[in-house]
Order: C-alpha cells, then sequence, then structure tokens
C-alpha cells in the first residue's frame, strides 16, 4: 500500500476519479448510442435465417417457421400472472420473439414464444422467404407454379434437392418477368398518367379562372376543350395498355405450403423478392444485403411505411435544405457583415449581437408556431387570395408546404450563420483591412476582395453547421409542410417542376411517425432505426466537415494574429 | 538600375476624366452597396425581431376586454317593437339578419333584426277562449319553446331558419317547426300555471303546474323502420308537491333534476327517477331571485337576485354519494337587481341587464366579468343574444334596439390559466388541461399550470441527470486531462449536440422504455454501483506498482475507466434479477404499483430525464469546458507553488472563479431543457396530469404545441392560447439565455483584466 485509505481521500483523489468517471461515462453513452442506432439499423437488411421448430402449448404441438428477432429473460412472478406454468424454483425463463410472417393466413405476424417449449429447432434449406407488396413477409415451402390457374410444375418434400432447385429456378424467371411487367406498370401510373394528371388539373384550374374573371374569349375556352379531349385521348390509350400489363402480370402464381400443412395460393404479381434464407452462402448474403440497402435509398415506401424504401423522404430532406441554404446563406451573411463592418460598435450593436446569440436558442417548436401562424395563415392566405383564385377553397400556399418550412427553417438557422460569420470577420486582423484601405481600395471592395475571401471558411463553417441543424429539425416542421406520405416529389418533370406549394417528406418526421404513429410498430422498427442511422451519419459527416473547416480556417490565419 | 527605370516612367495622371469617372463609380458603388448592406442587414434583424411581436400580436386579443355598439358603427339601431302584447321570447338568428319575438298574445313574428320590418308573421290558433297562460324556453341553443295554455294543453315549437341560394346569394327564409306536432298536447286538466320542457334527442319530458299539482308527461318518440312514420309513446304521472308555488320551473336536459325557483331566495331541487322526490331546499340567495336560467348545456344553474348578485350552482358529488345542489361561484356585479339574464349558445358566457339598464357579460369557467357597461336607464323587457354571441337585440319599453357585441375570448382570465378552477362536473376546484371533447356544449379547460408544471418536471430530471455529468466530466476534461486527449474527447461529446432530437425521442421512446420497465432495479443498482467501482478502482490503480502506472501517463485516467465502467454497468445489471427477486417481488414496476401505490408508466419521467439528459450534457459541457479552460493558468499555478494539492486548487481557486460561467451554462442548459419537443413528445404519455412521481408521465408546453396546434382553429381561444405557451417558451428561453449571456460577457471582462 502506498497510500492509506485516508490519505488518499485527503488528496482529492477519489473526486478526480470521479470526474474522470464522468467523461468515461459520456463517451460510453454516446459510443453506446451511435452502436445501437448502427447496429440495429443495419442488422435489418442482413438475410435472417427462418427456424422451423415444433411450438408445444399444453396438449397441443404445432409446427413454427420464422426468423429469430429478439431474446429476453422474463421473471417468473409476470409469466404466472399472464397464465404460463412456471415450475418452481425457476426465477426467469427465456422468451424469444419470432416473426412469423403470413398476416394473411394467420392472425399476427410477430409472436411471442416460451424458449423451453420450442423444441426440434432446424434450419431447412428449402424454406423460402417472399417479400410482397402487401401483407408482409411470406414463409413456406414452394410447392408448385400455377399458369393461368393450370398447374406448371410441382414438387412434393421438404429436402434440398436438383429437381427442388429447378422448380425454384422457374419460379425465380417467372419472378423476374413480373418484376419487369412491374415496372413497365408503374412507369405508365407513375409518370404518364402522373402527368395528365396535372395538366389535365391546371386545364380545369385555368378554365376556373377564365371563369372567375367572366371572360367571353370563347377561343380560349374552346383550346381548353381541345386540350382535355387530347388528353383524355391520350389517357384512353394508356389504360388500355395497362389493362394488358395487369393481365400479364396476373397471369402466374404459386402455391406453397405454410407453417401449419395447409397449401395456398399466392399471385406472383404481389411478390417484390423471394430467396431461399437458409441455403445462401455469404457472399449471397452480401448480394442480397447491398440489393436491400439499395432498395432503402431508392425506393418508395411501402406498406404504411413499414417496408420498401425512403427514398421521397431523403428527397424531401435534401430539397427543403438546399432551399434553405439559398435562402439563409445571403441574408445571414450579410446581416453579420452589416453587424460587424457597417454598424456603428456600441449599445445597441452589443445589444443586438446578444439577441441574435440568443434567437438560436429559442426553442424550434416557437418558430414552427410563428411559421404556421404568420407563413401560412397569413401570407400563404393572402398569396391565394391575390394569385390563386381559382383553386379555392382548396388553399395553394394556404397550407404547410415546402416552401414554408424553408423559410421557417430559414430563419430558425440565420443566428447560426450570422454568429459562426461574425466570428469569422472578427478574426480578420485589422491591419489586413487597412493595408486594403491604405492602397486606395474602397470599403466594399476591400469587403469583397479581402475581408469576404478570407471569411468564406467561417461562412461555410456558419451554412454547414445551419444544415446540420436544418436537417435534424422535425418539430417546427410538423406545423408547417411535412407529411407522413406525399404523393410526388417537390421536383419532377412537369411545369414549373420545382412545386414550392408542395408537402413533402422528410427523415426525422419519417422517424417519429413510423416509430410513434404506425400500425405495426413491431414491423416498422428495424427500418426506423436504419433510417435514424442514415440521419446520424449525414449530420455527423456535415459537422465534421464543418469542424475540419474551421480548424482549417483557424491554422491559416494564426500566422496573420501575430 | 530598377530605381532608376521607375523614374523614367512618364508621370502618372490620376486626374484624367476616364479615372475620374472610374473613381466615382467605385465611390457609387461603395455607397450603394453601404447602404444596401445595410438595408438588408437591419431587415434580417427586424425579420428576427418580427418573431416577438408576431407571437404578442396573436395573443394580444385574448386579454382585450369586451366592447358593445350599436349595430353596424355610430347610429343607434332602434325601431318599434314589431306585434301586439308582451314579449314572452326575443331570439335572434344565427346571421344575425332576422329577430324573432313571441308574445303573450300568440303572435310569432319574423323581422329584420337591422330595421324592424316585419318578414313573416304567424298567429297560433287557439281554441275559443283559449289563452296562454306560460312559457318555458328548452335552451337558447335549442331553439325550441313551450307554451302552456288555459285548458291545461302545450305547444313546442321551433323556430328555424334555412339557406337558399337563389342567384348565388344568400337568403335566409324563417320558419315554424312543431317538433311534437302542431296539435297542442294535453299536459293537465287546468290552466297551466308553470312549464318546463327538455329533451335528451328523442326522449321529452314536459313538466306542468297546474292548480297546485306538478305533472309530467314523458313522450319518447321513434321512427317506424318501414312506414318512416313517427311514432310518439306518452306516459303522464303526478309528481310530488314542492309546496310553495314556484315563480319558475326548470329540467335539465337528461331530465333527472326539476329545480324550482321559490320566493325567498330559495331553489327546491326534485330528482326525477323513478321515485321523485324533493331532495333539497337550498337557499340561493338573501333576497328575492330575479332571473334563473341554467347555463349551455344544462349542467349549471344561474342566479340573479334583487341585490344584483349573480351566482352559479351545479350538483356535486358529496362524501355520501348523493348530488346537492352547491354554490360554485359568485360574479362581480353591481347593487341594481338582475332583471334580464340570458346565456350563451355556443359558450358557457352570460349576458344580464340589471335594473339600472347595465349591461354585464360574464363568463363562468373564468369567472370573469368581460363587460359591463350602461346601455339605458331603467330595466329593459327582453334581450336576446345571437348564436356566434355577436349581436344583441333589446326590447327597452317598445322600443327594440340592436347592438354589435364584440366578446372574442370571455373564457380567458388569470384564474382560468394559473388558478384552480371548479369546472362542471368536476367534484373540487382542480388544474385542467383538456382543450377540446366531441361534444358542441364542452366546457374548455385552459389551466397552464399542468402543463407549466410538466415542462419543469421534465426539465428538471433532465437536469438532475445532466448536471453532475456534464459538469463533472467538464471539470476533468479542461483541468485534468491531457491535451492531446481533450482535442479528441471534447469535440465528440460536442458533436452530440447537433444529434436530431427526434432520434433521442425515438430511442428514449422505443428502446429504454422497454429496456427500463425490464431493468427499473438494475438502472438503480447501477447509479449505486459505478460510483463505487470508479472510486475503488482509482485507489486500487493508484497503489500499483509504479511499473504499472506509468504503463500510462496522468491524465488519461479517463480511458481507463471506460472498461471499468462498461463492467459495472454489466454487473450492476446482472445483480438486479436476485435483487428483484429478494426485495421487488419480481418485477419492480409491479412491486413500485402493487405495493407501494405508485403507479408505474412506462413511459416515465426519468426515462425523459435520461433522453433529454443526454440532449443538454453537450451544451452543459462545452460551456462549462470553456468556463474552466478560460481560467488563467497562473492562478492555479501558484496555487500549486504554494503547495495546494490540485483539487484544492480546483475547488479553491479555478471552480470559483468560473462559476459565473459554470452557472450560465446550466442556465442555458435549463433553456434548452424546457423548449425542447420531440423527445418529450416521443418519451411520454402525453398527459397532462400534475404529479411529481418519477415513473409517470407529463406533458410540455412545447410538446402540447406540437400536438394541438395542427387541429387548432385559426383565431379561436384555443389557438391564441397555443400562441401564449409559445410566447411563454420564448421569453422565458430569451430571458435565460440573455442571462447566461451577460454573465458570460462579465466573466469575459474578468479575465480580461487578470
Amino acid at each position: 500500500m502506498r497510500y492509506s485509505v485516508s490519505e488518499w481521500t485527503k488528496s482529492g483523489s477519489p473526486w478526480v476519479w470521479l470526474n474522470a468517471g464522468a467523461v468515461a461515462i459520456c463517451v460510453i453513452m454516446v459510443v453506446g448510442l451511435l452502436g445501437l442506432i448502427a447496429v440495429r439499423g443495419l442488422a435489418h437488411f442482413w438475410p435472417a435465417d427462418v427456424i422451423q421448430a415444433t411450438y408445444t402449448q399444453g396438449e397441443q404441438s404445432r409446427r413454427i417457421m420464422g426468423e429469430m428477432v429478439q431474446q429476453e429473460m422474463v421473471p417468473a412472478e409476470q409469466l404466472r400472472g399472464a397464465g404460463v406454468e412456471v415450475p418452481e424454483g425457476v426465477e426467469a425463463m427465456r422468451r424469444d420473439l419470432l416473426k412469423v410472417g403470413n398476416r394473411d393466413f394467420g392472425s399476427a405476424d410477430f409472436v411471442w414464444a416460451m424458449d423451453h417449449l420450442i423444441t426440434d429447432k432446424t434450419y431447412p434449406e428449402m424454406i423460402m422467404a417472399a417479400e410482397r407488396l402487401e401483407w408482409g413477409n411470406f414463409y413456406g415451402y414452394l410447392r408448385e407454379i400455377r399458369e393461368n390457374g393450370e398447374t406448371v410444375t410441382r414438387y412434393e418434400g421438404h429436402a434440398k434437392s436438383d429437381e427442388y432447385l429447378n422448380l425454384w429456378a422457374t419460379f425465380q424467371d417467372r419472378l423476374d418477368r413480373v418484376l419487369e411487367i412491374r415496372e413497365q406498370i408503374l412507369e405508365i401510373e407513375k409518370h404518364k398518367i402522373g402527368s395528365i394528371n396535372y395538366e389535365l388539373e391546371r386545364l380545369r384550374l385555368k378554365e376556373r379562372s377564365l371563369e372567375l374573371k367572366q371572360s367571353t374569349d370563347a377561343q380560349a375556352y374552346a383550346d381548353i376543350e381541345a386540350r382535355r379531349a387530347e388528353l383524355n385521348a391520350d389517357y384512353e390509350v394508356l389504360q388500355q395498355d395497362l389493362i394488358d400489363l395487369y393481365t400479364q402480370i396476373n397471369r402466374d402464381s404459386f402455391v406453397a405450403e405454410i407453417a401449419d400443412g395447409r397449401e395456398v395460393e399466392i399471385s406472383l404479381a404481389k411478390v417484390v423478392r423471394a430467396f431461399l434464407p437458409n441455403n445462401m452462402g455469404t457472399g449471397d448474403k452480401l448480394m442480397h444485403y447491398a440489393a436491400k440497402l439499395w432498395e432503402f435509398l431508392s425506393d418508395e415506401p411501402r406498406e404504411a411505411n413499414t417496408e420498401g424504401g425512403i427514398f421521397p423522404a431523403i428527397f424531401g430532406t435534401v430539397m427543403m435544405v438546399i432551399l434553405m441554404s439559398v435562402l439563409v446563406t445571403p441574408f445571414g451573411v450579410i446581416a453579420a457583415v452589416y453587424l460587424r463592418e457597417y454598424a456603428k460598435q456600441g449599445f445597441v450593436t452589443r445589444l443586438i449581437r446578444i439577441a441574435v446569440n440568443n434567437l438560436a436558442g429559442v426553442p424550434s417548436i416557437v418558430y414552427g408556431v410563428f411559421g404556421l401562424g404568420f407563413f401560412v395563415y397569413f401570407l400563404g392566405g393572402t398569396i391565394d387570395d391575390l394569385f390563386f383564385p381559382e383553386a379555392k377553397p382548396a388553399p395553394t400556399f394556404g397550407t404547410g408546404g415546402l416552401m414554408w418550412a424553408s423559410i421557417t427553417l430559414a430563419l430558425l438557422t440565420v443566428p447560426v450563420v450570422i454568429v459562426a460569420t461574425e466570428e469569422g470577420l472578427a478574426r480578420i486582423p485589422r491591419s489586413v483591412r487597412e493595408g486594403s484601405l491604405a492602397l486606395g481600395a474602397t470599403k466594399f471592395e476591400t469587403l469583397m476582395k479581402v475581408v469576404l475571401p478570407m471569411a468564406s471558411p467561417a461562412m461555410m463553417t456558419g451554412v454547414i453547421l445551419a444544415i446540420a441543424r436544418a436537417a435534424g429539425e422535425v418539430a417546427p416542421l410538423m406545423l408547417v409542410g411535412v407529411v407522413k406520405l406525399a404523393p410526388s416529389l417537390p421536383l419532377d418533370g412537369n411545369y414549373p417542376f420545382l412545386h414550392l406549394d408542395q408537402k413533402f417528406m422528410h427523415l426525422g418526421f419519417h422517424i417519429y411517425d413510423v416509430g410513434f404513429q404506425s400500425p405495426n410498430v413491431e414491423a416498422a422498427r428495424p427500418l426506423v432505426y436504419a433510417t435514424a442511422f442514415l440521419l446520424v451519419v449525414v449530420i455527423a459527416l456535415l459537422n465534421f466537415s464543418a469542424i475540419a473547416i474551421r480548424n482549417h480556417l483557424r491554422e491559416k490565419y494564426k500566422a496573420l494574429e501575430m | 538600375m530598377s530605381i532608376e527605370q521607375t523614374n523614367t516612367v512618364p508621370e502618372l495622371d490620376f486626374n484624367t476624366p476616364a479615372q475620374r469617372r472610374l473613381r466615382q463609380a467605385r465611390m457609387l458603388k461603395d455607397k450603394l452597396a453601404a447602404s444596401g448592406i445595410a438595408i438588408g442587414g437591419i431587415s434580417v434583424i427586424l425579420a428576427v425581431v418580427m418573431i416577438f411581436f408576431y407571437l404578442l400580436y396573436e395573443v394580444a386579443p385574448l386579454f382585450r376586454s369586451a366592447s358593445i355598439e350599436p349595430w353596424g358603427g355610430q347610429q343607434e339601431v332602434s325601431y318599434a317593437v314589431p306585434g301586439q302584447g308582451r314579449t314572452l321570447y326575443l331570439a335572434v338568428e344565427e346571421q344575425a339578419e332576422i329577430g324573432f319575438r313571441a308574445t303573450d298574445r300568440g303572435q310569432l313574428v319574423f323581422f329584420d333584426s337591422t330595421s324592424g320590418q316585419v318578414l313573416k308573421e304567424e298567429t297560433l290558433s287557439l281554441p275559443e277562449g283559449v289563452t296562454i297562460s306560460s312559457f318555458t324556453l328548452l335552451s337558447e341553443a335549442s331553439q325550441t319553446f313551450a307554451l302552456g295554455l288555459s285548458d291545461g294543453g302545450v305547444k313546442v315549437i321551433k323556430h328555424n331558419y334555412k339557406a337558399t341560394y337563389p342567384n348565388g346569394k344568400r337568403v335566409l327564409i324563417p320558419e315554424l317547426v312543431y317538433p311534437l306536432g302542431e296539435d297542442a298536447l294535453q299536459v293537465a286538466d287546468g290552466p297551466i300555471e308553470q312549464l318546463a320542457v327538455n329533451r335528451d334527442s328523442d326522449e321529452w319530458s314536459l313538466i306542468a303546474l297546474s292548480q297546485g299539482q306538478l305533472v309530467e308527461l314523458a313522450l319518447s318518440m321513434s321512427e317506424n323502420f318501414l312506414t318512416g312514420e313517427v311514432e310518439i309513446e306518452q306516459s303522464s304521472r303526478t309528481l310530488p308537491n314542492i309546496g310553495v308555488k314556484p315563480n319558475k320551473l326548470l329540467l335539465t336536459p337528461d331530465r333527472r333534476w326539476l329545480m324550482a325557483s321559490l320566493p325567498q331566495g330559495k331553489v327546491a331541487v326534485m330528482a326525477l327517477g323513478r321515485n321523485p322526490e324533493v331532495t333539497q331546499l337550498v337557499e340561493v340567495s338573501k333576497t328575492e331571485i330575479t332571473s334563473i336560467e341554467l347555463l349551455l348545456g344544462g349542467n349549471s344553474l344561474i342566479i340573479g337576485d334583487a341585490k344584483g348578485k349573480l351566482s352559479q350552482w351545479f350538483f356535486v358529488r358529496d362524501e355520501a354519494n348523493q348530488f346537492q345542489l352547491t354554490h360554485i361561484r359568485s360574479f362581480e356585479h353591481n347593487s341594481s337587481p338582475v332583471i334580464n339574464l340570458t346565456t350563451e349558445q355556443r359558450r358557457k358566457g352570460i349576458v344580464t341587464l340589471a335594473a339600472d339598464g347595465t349591461l354585464n357579460l360574464y363568463s363562468s369557467t373564468a369567472n370573469r366579468q368581460a363587460l359591463s357597461e350602461p346601455l339605458f336607464s331603467g330595466a329593459a323587457d327582453a334581450i336576446a343574444l345571437a348564436p356566434r354571441a355577436d349581436a344583441l337585440l333589446v326590447q327597452h319599453g317598445d322600443r327594440l334596439s340592436f347592438w354589435h357585441v364584440d366578446n372574442e375570448h370571455p373564457e380567458i382570465s388569470w384564474s382560468a390559466y394559473w388558478e384552480k378552477v371548479w369546472y362542471e362536473g368536476y367534484e373540487e376546484p382542480e388544474y385542467v388541461w383538456q382543450s377540446s371533447a366531441s361534444n358542441n356544449d364542452f366546457e374548455p379547460k385552459y389551466s397552464l399550470m399542468p402543463l407549466a408544471f410538466g415542462t419543469l418536471k421534465a426539465a428538471f430530471y433532465a437536469m438532475l441527470l445532466a448536471t453532475p455529468l456534464a459538469i463533472c466530466g467538464a471539470i476533468y476534461t479542461a483541468y485534468f486531462m491531457v491535451p492531446a486527449m481533450r482535442r479528441k474527447v471534447k469535440p465528440f461529446i460536442e458533436l452530440m449536440e447537433a444529434l436530431p432530437t427526434v432520434i433521442l425521442g425515438f430511442l428514449a421512446g422505443l428502446w429504454l422504455a422497454p429496456f427500463m420497465e425490464a431493468n427499473l432495479a438494475g438502472i438503480f443498482v447501477c447509479l449505486l454501483i459505478i460510483p463505487v467501482a470508479i472510486v475503488l478502482f482509482g485507489f486500487a490503480w493508484n497503489n500499483m506498482p509504479n511499473k504499472i502506472r506509468f504503463l500510462l501517463p496522468e491524465g488519461w485516467d479517463a480511458a481507463l475507466l471506460i472498461p471499468v465502467v462498461i463492467l459495472a454497468t454489466w454487473v450492476g445489471l446482472g445483480l438486479a434479477s436476485p435483487i428483484e427477486d429478494a426485495l421487488f417481488g419480481g418485477h419492480m414496476p409491479t412491486w413500485l404499483s402493487n405495493e407501494v401505490g405508485i403507479p408505474y408508466d412506462q413511459r416515465n419521467a426519468l426515462v425523459v430525464g435520461i433522453a433529454m439528459g443526454f440532449a443538454v450534457i453537450p451544451t452543459i459541457f462545452s460551456i462549462t469546458e470553456d468556463a474552466i479552460f478560460a481560467v488563467p493558468k497562473h492562478l492555479s499555478y501558484g496555487s500549486l507553488a504554494l503547495g495546494a494539492t490540485s483539487w484544492q486548487t480546483l475547488t479553491r481557486v479555478v471552480l470559483p472563479t468560473a462559476s459565473p460561467g459554470i452557472f450560465s451554462a446550466l442556465m442555458i442548459g435549463m433553456g434548452r431543457a424546457v423548449g425542447e419537443t420531440m423527445i418529450v413528445l416521443m418519451a411520454t404519455g402525453n398527459t397532462p396530469i400534475m404529479d411529481v412521481n418519477i415513473f409517470e408521465g407529463m406533458r410540455t408546453l412545447a410538446a402540447n404545441i406540437a400536438v394541438e396546434m395542427p387541429e387548432s382553429e385559426v383565431g379561436s381561444t384555443h389557438y391564441r392560447t397555443l400562441f401564449l405557451a409559445a410566447f411563454v417558451l420564448f421569453l422565458f428561453t430569451f430571458v435565460v439565455n440573455t442571462l447566461a449571456e451577460a454573465i458570460r460577457q462579465h466573466l469575459r471582462k474578468k479575465y480580461g483584466s487578470l
């Protein structure tokens, strides 16, 4: 013993250690949180093995199939309360959460099962898993392929064999065909018919506005009518194409045996992806993982946002952030330049500086309330009255939308840009300015050619921090234009291409909505983790770049400060 | 050589016209830019300041008092009363365009409310010699009244208005509807002296006082599925006698209570039910009752007396589980008798006209007199308030006058927001936030107390977690940690400030809350075990042989502790299970709610505290760290040189110097916790309760705005109240942050001199 306890205590060391502990705890919490999100979010795309087992409950025993999602220990007390038989002396028992899918053939796609009642666990290679457009995942054994209701091929048995694999190959071929047709259908429905509908709506508004003006221009009315007839004719043609495609896509179906031994028939048109999880090698799994990840990033959501991708949310977030930075950068910089370079430095500027600084600390929901009241209801309502009377009573700008959300967030983040830019301007030594002025440059020339270029990294820092804040902000957006499911993107091929009045989806709101408002939280949870992970990565990258730029800037001007 | 060359260059002329033009252009550009930047800068600053004024602008109407003026502006709108006889009932329809008057001679007149021009007139066809002997109004909102006849018959009449649009213009067509048929219903044999009628959808009840007898006629209407005909079932019974002859009878819409206004300020209450009996005889006034009406919804009795006193009464369940008519509140008043009294049709508001001609507007919930203004000298004969409470029709002698009332937000007052209010149907005054309900006669409850309480509760638990961790962490990082590690750790923790709170909220709600429910005991065990483990490890490490100790230079202790903390957490969670079995019957939350009686919600204040604590740690950490790091090094060197240990130097020299900075860090952290929305929204049940229990949820001002704002009607009291909540949040955070900033600036100045 080098120190006795009392000596050690007296030196204050325990306190130092406790303080060190606080740092350690903070770091662990941060790392743990990031790790939790990353693991849960990224694991979702990995194809899980499908268990087949016997579940015995009392007298009855049945076969179950599904993915193991979670295991937990439950205190015996709680189980007895729920009516589960627990032997004396056992304090806690393991309980498994299985994703059994097949929501259309059973009651729920997630089941809790007591671990000790599950016996004969196997991982048969030929169990298929299928992701579908509706009713969630499907698990079962492929039995038969049908074309127009007629059997094409059939195989009995559960073991892996060449014949069975042939059946599987046929199935995959036909699935590929279906996917191709679906692509075509989507193209027609979303893009072609979508733009026809859009133009029809514009024609209607044009006509309405002529009526409101009490115009008697017969030619204008006739033009509208002619164009409408043309569009309707186009629509008829597309409609016919669609009917054809739908007959083609509905041609094939398959029959599969599900966990309870029943054979069920499912149309191939409903299947998005099918695979044999237990038969996949690591390479296959990696491919599958990449495909799923790509789907997540590039596809649209399915099944009330619990499946599919989050592309519209990414797109909406990016659009809003771009618009916001376009607004916030010039205004923030001008305000900072005014405060630092032009305004008379004194009590008032100091007061304004403190006020601007503090506005960054005002709760974001307050900005949301302001945005809703002032922008949406007051400004938007006025704009509608003046410029869009034909669309009434449906509001155009008088409801939340992309523009109002961007402006609200610009207002929210403008203090960040002002503070950062001001800091940058303050760091530029007087001597540099004086040198420029001494050479005969005007104040404005000094500003544009000398001061601002030197301060540009600071401005960048400010803008990046503003973007990082805006990308993660949800509360004000809930009031000014974010929706859980937007029918179309705010930027598309229809004139005027950028739809500022449209509502949009947002990553942060997506997390809130899917995690808390979704009817099937259990199924949606992995997707929420994945979305959260994406958001964290984006924001961390933005912040790191801001920090890097700031450090670079400080290094660069260190010499000047001497 | 070069010098010579420059000398030989022809002399530069700076005053060529081109040069001068260029200079002028540059000057102009400079001036333009200066003014442009000034305008731009000032307008950005103004835009930001506008938030404050806009919020104020939306909130201000809440506190404006009511006003009354002649309809359409300056000129008093007054005209002769249309129709003959004494007024029984006066009413104005929704759009305030048409007035209606029923007289004791059976005349039913619709007239233009601004000119008095008769639009439609009907006279009741009564048998020879039969007169109208009594009158009762079901409720103002129902627009239905009943006339008792001298032959014992009763007629129920409703005045109704149909909107038609000939040529795109709205035209209202008044009509009379007889919901119980045009023929009089025979309720009694003799003349009806007093009458009370009410309905609950298709169940009607008519109670008449005739020849000293109280008779009830109950009607049940049902539509025949096959023929579509309305069938009426009738049953009649005699009610017990009240004893004294009542001046007025009132029947609640649920037909459970009959109240009779008696002489000498008394009200008799009769429970109807299967065996009707008089349950209560209440003295509601020291003098005579001059007017008595049911408030909107029919739950409250509003009583005005001869001394001008106005009071509200409703049924409250007492200890014996009996409903007692109870005095709830009295309103501000003057001493002139309350002659006319009418209630609002959409809100819990009251309009009275006193004998001296003073008009008073009240709101019952807010216990507020919104207006008191003399209209006439002397008493009026009848008053009617339009359904939107924006128009008032008054009969004064043989003249009718029409007024515009501006009374947007009567239900708001300081006491409605911040004091306990006795709401209808409650057993005692309470703080309640309940802004909407499915029925129309709902009493909105706008107490901000539960929300303010919830906000502070959430902030308190967040600060409870964040303060020690952030400050201790900052002390170590700024004072003990090696610079190399500090450069890594500080940005890392500060990065968390940028972490979207929606992610923290989602983790708190979907991961932490269930985790905590399963491991509640474990979390408390960890709370105890981690500090102990840290101290023990520190002691052991300091006593290690130097060989091992010098493997790691001083200032890297925090890195060493990371595995220790992880291990301690793991042990703590593992230990929890046996402890839970031994002490808490296996499951601590169940034990808490069953044995101790502390209710446990899954999404509770502890979850919010941890999640929001997490969100404010970086804020506090960063500012505290800066403050401590900014303490001049020579101060601590001096102290160390005098022989103080580094801990003594820290507590006696560094911390006191940095304390204003630490304080301002706490204030800024607090400001952030108070305004945080998403975490609270997602990690609590959002129930506006007032309970300090750490295991129950809350609803904060910010979360409340997020939940209710989208559904709130623009310009309504609710909408403005939410703006008020936003304004309070704005003001609170702004003031707190400004104070903190001022302290920091002061601190900076102080160090500048050191």
